[in-house]
């Protein structure tokens, strides 16, 4: 998957499953301030991105993501070790 | 000092009605609302009938992580308790600056557990069910979420007493309530009613197989009852102590004055007779009354053979000849089961306010044992002010509530 397919499914799968505004996601945006995550909602984060990517996000793949631009370079990279 | 008991607050989401006013006018009328479902007889029930309950749309009134944490009895008891709050004219800033306690009704959260366990069968991981699964397939499921939702500090707690879950939270709030320990406390019944909560159920053979009159199916007392039809929805009530309405300035609807309880110490389902007839004499000995000051008795009554019977008999053991006015509002709803007790309540106290009896719908041929009660097979209007509710349940829990009209 390439990055902009990535940005466009993630982008919809977060505004389904947190309904946020589209326009509240921007790429320096805070990830977790914007979408309101508390700690049960990243359960639900990694669901959602599974449904999207069959990708599963780990505790581990979080540290270091302040924003959707790092959790979208996060799950590229994520994507490419699982086609390799 | 033991205090007064006083319901001041009333909310219900069912199949006869989604708030109290329409609910009444099905009451009066003698509308069913039960409906022949072909989705579950292609899921492989045996009578593909219940009740039909709306759905509630809950995405304006709650957060998406409020919302994820609900299965359908927890939606059904929030509409409930929003409109009961309303008529006990409690606001969130009431219960954020006073203890108020919870004891709901709850005995099944199948669908939500069903629904879990097939994301575990396909995915295989743990991680993929989602957050809101644990909340929504735990039996306290309607107890987590409202005391959450409306910041509640008191007694918290669900009570699984099967068919008689909802009557038992009435009982063990009012006890409660009269010895002093809360001054208000919440209660009611949920029920779920989709395909997945009542497929067991059906495997017992006891939902009544008269798919090609569903408003006729549910005939409690009729001789030629045979079977229940299961229902649902969402019932609450606003108990306080009598010192704390007054003090509030709160409508007061009702007084509850007696909570009688027994179980039969028999078999897991049939239920017998001399179990509902204590329960019923030590409501009404709590009550400080006599059989005579009953005027009208709501009864469990769900439209099988052997439970219809049994009543009649109970019944008539504790009110012998010349007894009150009996109907079963489940010939209108269907057996709304961990609910019913609460709804029946909430029934019956509308009728007593707007001086009616709800018919015993489709009740036209009374077996030997329904000939010696008083069963009412249409509306009566009639003014009343003491009735009496009985709710049974498998295992041989029973429950009696006696209540009375606050003029």
């Amino acid at each position: 998957m390439e990055m902009n397919e990535i940005i466009e499914k993630v982008n919809e799968v977060l505004v389904d499953e947190f309904e946020v505004e589209i326009d509240t996601i921007k790429p320096d945006a805070n990830l977790r301030e914007t979408l309101d995550l508390d700690s049960l909602d990243y359960v639900d984060l990694v669901v959602a991105i599974e449904s999207i990517s069959g990708v599963k996000l780990g505790e581990e793949d979080f540290k270091g993501i302040e924003t959707f631009q790092d959790f979208y370079d996060v799950l590229h990279s994520k994507v490419a070790e699982k086609q390799d | 000092m033991e205090k007064r008991v006083v319901i001041t607050g009333m909310g219900i989401h069912s199949c006869i009605g989604t708030n109290l006013d329409e609910v009444k006018k099905s009451l009066y009328n003698g509308t069913s609302g039960i409906i022949f479902d072909q989705d579950r007889k292609d899921f492989g029930f045996q009578s593909g009938l219940t009740g039909n309950i709306p759905k509630p749309d809950l995405k304006p009134l709650l957060k998406r992580r409020q919302r994820i944490s609900m299965g359908e009895e927890s939606e059904y008891a929030f509409m409930a308790t929003i409109e009961a709050f309303e008529n006990a004219k409690i606001d969130q800033e009431y219960i954020d600056n006073n203890e108020v306690g919870l004891i709901y009704g709850n005995d099944s959260v199948s669908k939500s557990i069903i629904e879990a366990t097939d994301i575990m069968r396909e995915k295989m991981d743990t991680a993929l069910i989602g957050s809101g699964a644990i909340f929504k397939s735990m039996n306290s499921t309607i107890t987590m979420n409202l005391s959450t939702i409306f910041r509640m500090r008191g007694v918290n707690m669900t009570i699984s007493a099967a068919c008689a879950s909802g009557s038992h939270s009435i009982g063990l709030a009012f006890l409660m309530i009269k010895n002093g320990l809360q001054d208000m406390i919440v209660c009611g019944g949920g029920q779920e009613v989709n395909k997945y909560a009542m497929s067991s159920f059906d495997a017992l053979g006891v939902f009544s197989p008269d798919e090609d009159r569903p408003t006729q199916a549910c005939r409690p007392f009729d001789s030629t009852r045979n079977g229940l039809i299961p229902s649902g929805g969402g019932a609450t009530l606003v108990v306080e102590s009598y010192e704390s309405a007054v003090k509030r300035g709160a409508p007061i609807i009702a007084e509850i004055l007696g909570y009688g309880f027994s179980s039969n110490g028999g078999h897991i389902s049939t239920p017998n007779v001399v179990g509902p007839s204590t329960a019923m004499k030590r409501a009404i000995e709590q009550a400080k009354l006599s059989p005579k000051d009953i005027e009208y008795i709501n009864a469990h009554a769900t439209s099988t053979p052997i439970g219809d019977a049994n009543e009649a008999k109970a019944i008539f053991d504790v009110f012998g000849e010349n007894g009150p006015y009996v109907s079963s509002t489940k010939s209108l709803t269907g057996h709304e089961c961990w609910m019913a007790g609460a709804s029946e309540v909430i029934y019956s106290t509308l009728m007593m306010q707007n001086d009616f009896i709800a018919p015993n719908l489709n009740f036209e041929n009374p077996d030997e044992d329904a000939k010696k009660v008083n069963i009412t097979g249409k509306t009566i209007d009639k003014k009343f002010d003491i009735y009496l509710s009985n709710s049974f349940g498998f295992g041989g829990t029973n429950s009696a509530l006696v209540l009375k009209k606050m003029n």
